[in-house]
C-alpha cells in the first residue's frame, strides 16, 4: 500500500497551524452585519443620477440589455436666452426609473450617457422585501448622488483623464 | 449502585436515577462535542468562526437546531417500508445507549460492572450495522441503498481489527472486566518505574494507533466515509430522512464517537485514574469516594482529547474509495493487529 | 396510421421516442442511476444516465442542456457591447476570458488594433481570471474527494485576486471591461503594487494545496491512474487546456497561435507545463502550476505595462463591416472560440461559440466505462468543466 506517513501528517499540520491562527489572528471572514467590508470606489453597487444633466436623449434606455430603464419626458418652451429672442426648446423630464430587479450592472447606460448623468456608486445595502420595491424612481436615483464616490487617480503611464463628479 | 452519593435510593428510584445518568452520559456530551468541534474547530480550520449569532459564541446553535428540526414535516418516501424506516434511527442509538453501560465512570460509578465488560462492548457496538442496512434498504432510494451497502461491508469489515487491538489491552492487563484494565494501568509500572503508572498508549502503541483508526471506520468519518460520501450519494443510507429522524442519526454520529473515545480512554488512557504520582501528592487514595465525582469530569477531558484526534483527521482528508477501504482494513490492519497481539504475548510471559 | 403534421406534436412524439429508447437501453440489466441534474458533484445542472453492475459503470451518458439560456440566439439581437455584457457570463469563474476572443474577432473585422497598453492590461486581466478560475477548481476537487478544508482556502486566497479585478473594473465575476479597440477604463493608482501582495497570497496558497493535497496519500491513491486519457484520444476527441497537456500533448493557444494579435504572451518569459501521464492526478498537477505560472507572467506584464492611451479610435456608435472572423483563445477551461458573422450593422448576424466544457465532455461516455461510481466524480472533477459552458 506504501502509505506514507509524512504527507498525511503534514497536511495534520496544516490544518492545526490554521486552527492557531485564527484563534490568535482573527478569523478572515468578515462578520455582517456587525463589521462591513469596504468596495472598491469603482464598484458598481447601485446607479445614480445626476438629474440637472440628463437631457432625456433616452440612449441609457436604448441600449440597456434588458430594458429596465423607463424614462418619460416631454419639450417644453424655455425662456429665451437673450432677450427679443425665440423661446428655446428643452427636454424636460418626468419619469426616470431604473428597475434594479432587472439590472444587470453590466454599466452600459453609465458609459453611453453623453452628458455625464449617471454614476456608480459602490453602495449595495438597498435590499427590500417586496420586489416592486426595487424600483428605483427619479428622487431615489438622485439621492444615490451623495454616495458617489470621487474618481480616483490613474496609475503612472496613464493618459486618461480624471473626470469630476458634478455635486 | 443503590447507594449513589452515599444515599439510599431503594429499587425504583436507582433505576430512574441509573436512566437519567445514561441519558446525561449520552446526550450531554455529544451536544458538547457538536458544539466545539462541528461548529467551532472545523470553522477555525477553515479560516472562519462558526455560528456566532444564537447564544454567545453561537453556543445555542444545536439548540436552535432541534427545535427548528423538531417542527419539521415528518416525510416518508411513497415507496419505503414505513416501520422498518422509522425503526432505524433508534436500532443506531440503542447501541451507543448498551454502549454507555459497561464504561467506568469513578471506582463505583458504573452502570452495570460485567466480568466480561469490553467483550460485551464490542459485541454490542455491531448492533448499529443492522439500523444503517435497515437505514438504507427501507429508504427506497438507489442513493440510500447504495449507502446502506457500502457501509455493511465496511463496518463489518472494521470490525476485526478493533477487536484485535483490544486483544493486546486485555492480555496485558489479565482481566476483560473494565474496572481491572483500569487498575492495571493505574498500579502497572513500565520497566519498573511506576510514577505515571502503565498507560496502554504507551505500552501497546501500535495497539493503540489500530485501534483509532478503526474507531474511525466504524463511525464512519473521513477518510473512512464512503457510506456517507457527501458529493457522491448526497447523504448515503441518511439520503431519505428529514426533520427529527435525521437528527437522531445526527447526533447518535456524535454520541457514538464519544462512547467510543470513553472506550479508547478507559483502554489506553488510563481511565478515570489520574497518574500516581498526582495522587501521592494530594495525598489521596484512588479508591476515595472523591472520585465518584471527579472521575466523570476526568473522562471528559480524556474523551475530549481523543475526539479531537478523530474531527482532526476527519476535516482534513479526502475519502478513500471501498475497495481501497476494504484492501487497507484485510491485507493492512488485521494482520498488524495480529503481530501485535503476538508481541505482546510474547512480552508478557518473557517479562 | 394517421398523418401527424404538427410541428409541436411531432416534436412532442420524438422528445418521449427518445426518452423511451434511452429507458428501453439503458434498463436492459444492472441498475440505472441518475447522477444529476440536482446532484453535489455535477458542477451546476448536468444530467449523467449510468448503467450500473454494482458499483462499476457499464454505460454512461450525460445529458446536457439543463442550463441552456440560448446566447447564441441572444446575439443576434443585441449590439456588440451588449453581447460583450451578455457574454460575460459564460464561464463565470474567469469571466472576464469570456469577453476576449469575441473582442479581439470583432476587431478583426473592423481592422483596429489595441494600443499597446490596453493589450497589456487586456492579458493581466486575462491572466487574473485563469488564476480565480484554477484556484476554485485546486479546492474544488478536493470536497469531490471526501476533503472538505482545502475548499475554504481556495475561497479565501481567490478574494484578493476577485478585489484587484474589482478594483480595476467595478465587477468582481463579471467585469464587462473589454471595448472593441481597448478597454474601458486606466487602472487605479496602486493597483499594481496591490495586485503583487494578492499574487503572493495565492502563491502561497499553491504552496498550501502541495501541501495538503499533492502530498496527501489519500489523495494519491484516488486520483493516480484513475481516468487515464492518452494523449491520442485525446486529441481526437477534441479536448484542450489542461486537461490535453496532461496527456502530454504541448499544445497552448498563448504560445501557439500567431495568427491572433491582441494578447501580448510574446513580450514575457513563461513555460507551458505538461505532464505524462494522463490521469487525474495529472491534471490537478498541471493546473497547479499554471496557477503558479500564470502569477508570475502577472507579475512580470505588471513591471513593464507601457504608457500610453487604452482606447484606439473608434467611433462612437460601432458599426462592424461585414464578414466574418473566428477567434480562439487558450482560456482557462479550455479553447474558446468565436465565429463572428456580420452583415455591417450594429449587430452581429451571428456568433457561433466554441466553448471549451462542450468538447471535454464528450469523451465521458468513453471514459466512464468500466469505472466505479467514486471514480466517476473524481474524474468528472478532474476534467473541470462549467455548466455555462457546456450549456451556453
Amino acid at each position: 500500500m506504501g502509505l506514507l506517513p509524512g504527507g498525511l501528517v503534514k497536511g495534520l499540520g496544516v490544518t492545526l497551524g490554521e486552527i492557531v491562527k485564527t484563534v490568535t489572528q482573527g478569523a478572515q471572514t468578515v462578520q455582517y452585519p456587525h463589521q462591513k467590508e469596504q468596495p472598491a470606489p469603482r464598484s458598481r453597487g447601485v446607479i445614480a443620477l445626476h438629474e440637472e444633466n440628463c437631457t432625456a436623449c433616452m440612449l441609457c434606455s436604448r441600449e440597456c440589455p434588458d430594458w429596465c430603464i423607463y424614462i418619460e419626458g416631454h419639450k417644453d418652451l424655455a425662456p429665451p436666452r437673450r432677450a427679443g429672442g425665440k423661446p428655446r426648446k428643452v427636454n424636460k423630464l418626468d419619469r426616470f426609473d431604473i428597475d434594479f430587479g432587472l439590472c444587470m450592472y453590466c454599466g452600459i447606460c453609465v458609459e453611453v450617457c453623453p452628458f455625464d448623468a449617471l454614476f456608480w456608486t459602490p453602495e449595495y445595502e438597498y435590499s427590500e422585501p417586496r420586489i416592486a420595491d426595487l424600483l428605483h424612481d427619479k428622487t431615489r436615483l438622485s439621492q444615490w448622488m451623495q454616495t458617489v464616490p470621487e474618481f480616483e487617480s490613474y496609475e503612472a503611464g496613464a493618459e486618461v483623464k480624471v473626470k469630476k463628479v458634478p455635486r | 449502585m443503590t447507594s449513589i452519593l452515599a444515599l439510599d435510593y431503594g429499587y425504583g428510584g436507582s433505576v430512574g436515577l441509573k436512566l437519567l445518568l445514561a441519558f446525561v452520559a449520552v446526550l450531554i456530551p455529544a451536544g458538547g462535542t457538536v458544539y466545539l468541534y462541528l461548529f467551532k474547530m472545523v470553522s477555525f480550520m477553515q479560516s472562519r468562526l462558526g455560528p456566532m449569532e444564537a447564544g454567545p459564541f453561537g453556543s445555542m446553535q444545536l439548540l436552535a437546531e432541534v427545535g427548528k428540526s423538531a417542527q419539521k414535516e415528518d416525510i416518508f418516501p411513497e415507496s419505503a417500508d414505513r416501520f422498518v424506516f422509522a425503526a432505524a434511527p433508534y436500532v443506531v442509538m440503542v447501541s451507543t445507549f448498551l454502549l454507555v453501560l459497561v464504561v467506568p465512570f469513578g471506582p463505583d460509578a458504573v452502570f452495570v460492572n460485567f466480568d466480561t465488560g469490553i467483550f460485551f462492548a464490542l459485541a454490542v457496538s455491531s448492533v448499529s450495522v443492522i439500523g444503517i442496512l435497515m437505514a438504507g434498504w427501507a429508504s427506497a432510494s438507489k442513493y440510500s441503498l447504495l449507502g446502506g451497502l457500502r457501509a455493511a461491508g465496511q463496518l463489518i469489515a472494521y470490525e476485526l481489527p478493533l477487536v484485535l487491538a483490544v486483544v493486546g489491552v486485555v492480555v496485558q492487563a489479565e482481566s476483560m472486566n473494565m474496572q481491572d484494565i483500569v487498575s492495571a494501568q493505574y498500579n502497572g509500572e513500565i520497566f519498573g518505574w511506576a510514577a505515571i503508572g502503565n498507560p496502554f498508549i504507551l505500552t501497546q502503541f501500535a495497539g493503540f494507533l489500530i485501534f483509532m483508526i478503526a474507531v474511525q471506520a466504524e463511525l464512519t468519518q473521513t477518510p473512512f466515509d464512503m457510506p456517507i460520501a457527501e458529493s457522491e450519494l448526497v447523504a448515503g443510507y441518511m439520503t431519505e430522512y428529514s426533520g427529527f429522524r435525521f437528527l437522531m442519526f445526527f447526533i447518535g454520529e456524535f454520541a457514538t464517537a464519544n462512547i467510543f473515545a470513553f472506550l479508547g480512554a478507559t483502554l489506553f488512557l488510563g481511565g478515570w485514574t489520574v497518574p500516581p504520582f498526582v495522587t501521592d501528592a494530594l495525598g489521596v487514595e484512588i479508591t476515595d469516594n472523591i472520585f465518584n465525582f471527579i472521575g466523570p469530569a476526568i473522562m471528559g477531558i480524556k474523551m475530549l482529547a481523543l475526539t479531537f484526534v478523530v474531527y482532526w483527521v476527519r476535516f482534513t482528508y479526502p475519502r478513500f474509495r471501498e475497495d481501497q477501504l476494504q484492501r487497507f482494513a484485510w491485507k493492512v490492519l488485521i494482520p498488524l493487529s495480529l503481530v501485535n497481539i503476538v508481541v505482546t504475548g510474547l512480552f508478557k510471559v518473557v517479562l | 396510421m394517421t398523418e401527424v403534421t404538427d410541428r409541436r406534436q411531432l416534436a412532442y412524439i420524438a422528445a418521449q421516442a427518445s426518452e423511451a429508447r434511452i429507458n428501453v437501453e439503458l434498463e436492459a440489466e444492472g441498475m440505472t442511476l441518475n447522477i444529476g441534474p440536482q446532484h453535489p458533484a455535477t458542477h451546476g445542472t448536468l444530467r449523467i444516465v449510468a448503467r450500473l453492475d454494482g458499483e462499476q459503470v457499464m454505460d454512461a451518458e450525460p445529458m446536457m442542456g439543463y442550463m441552456h439560456r440560448g446566447y447564441e440566439k441572444l446575439a443576434e439581437v443585441r449590439t456588440y457591447p451588449q453581447v460583450t455584457a451578455l457574454v460575460n457570463r459564460i464561464d463565470w469563474l474567469g469571466s472576464f476570458a469570456n469577453e476576449v476572443p469575441f473582442i479581439l474577432a470583432a476587431e478583426q473585422l473592423m481592422e483596429v488594433e489595441a494600443p499597446p497598453r490596453a493589450q497589456w492590461i487586456r492579458t493581466i486581466l486575462f491572466e487574473m481570471a485563469r488564476i480565480a478560475n484554477l484556484t476554485l477548481f485546486l479546492g474544488d476537487m478536493g470536497v469531490q474527494l471526501g476533503a472538505v478544508t482545502p475548499v475554504f482556502y481556495a475561497f479565501r486566497d481567490r478574494e484578493h485576486v476577485l478585489n484587484q479585478i474589482e478594483a480595476a473594473t467595478g465587477g468582481r465575476f463579471h467585469p464587462n471591461f473589454d471595448r472593441i479597440g481597448g478597454v474601458k477604463d486606466d487602472l487605479p493608482a496602486g493597483w499594481i503594487q496591490q495586485t503583487r501582495q494578492s499574487l503572493d497570497k495565492i502563491r502561497s496558497f499553491c504552496d498550501q494545496m502541495e501541501d495538503l493535497l499533492l502530498g496527501n496519500a489519500i489523495f494519491e491513491q484516488r486520483t493516480r491512474g484513475v481516468g487515464v486519457i492518452p494523449a491520442d484520444v485525446a486529441q481526437a476527441y477534441g479536448l484542450s487546456g489542461a486537461n490535453i497537456r496532461a496527456s502530454g500533448v504541448d499544445w497552448d493557444l498563448r504560445r501557439d497561435n500567431p495568427t491572433e494579435t491582441g494578447l501580448v504572451y510574446d513580450q514575457v518569459d513563461w513555460k507551458v507545463w505538461t505532464h505524462p501521464d494522463g490521469d487525474s492526478f495529472a491534471r490537478y498537477w498541471v493546473r497547479l502550476q499554471e496557477v503558479r505560472e500564470s502569477c508570475s507572467i502577472v507579475d512580470q506584464l505588471l513591471g513593464s505595462i507601457p504608457k500610453g492611451p487604452i482606447m484606439a479610435k473608434v467611433p462612437r456608435i460601432i458599426k462592424v463591416p461585414a464578414g466574418e472572423a473566428y477567434v480562439a483563445t487558450e482560456n482557462p477551461l479550455g479553447i474558446m472560440g468565436y465565429y463572428v458573422v456580420s452583415k455591417g450593422g450594429l449587430e452581429p448576424f451571428r456568433v457561433k461559440i466554441r466553448s471549451a466544457s462542450f468538447s471535454n465532455m464528450s469523451i465521458t461516455p468513453w471514459l466512464l466505462k468500466g469505472t466505479y461510481v467514486p471514480d466517476v466524480i473524481t474524474i468528472l472533477a478532474s476534467l473541470y468543466f462549467i455548466l455555462g459552458d457546456i450549456d451556453r
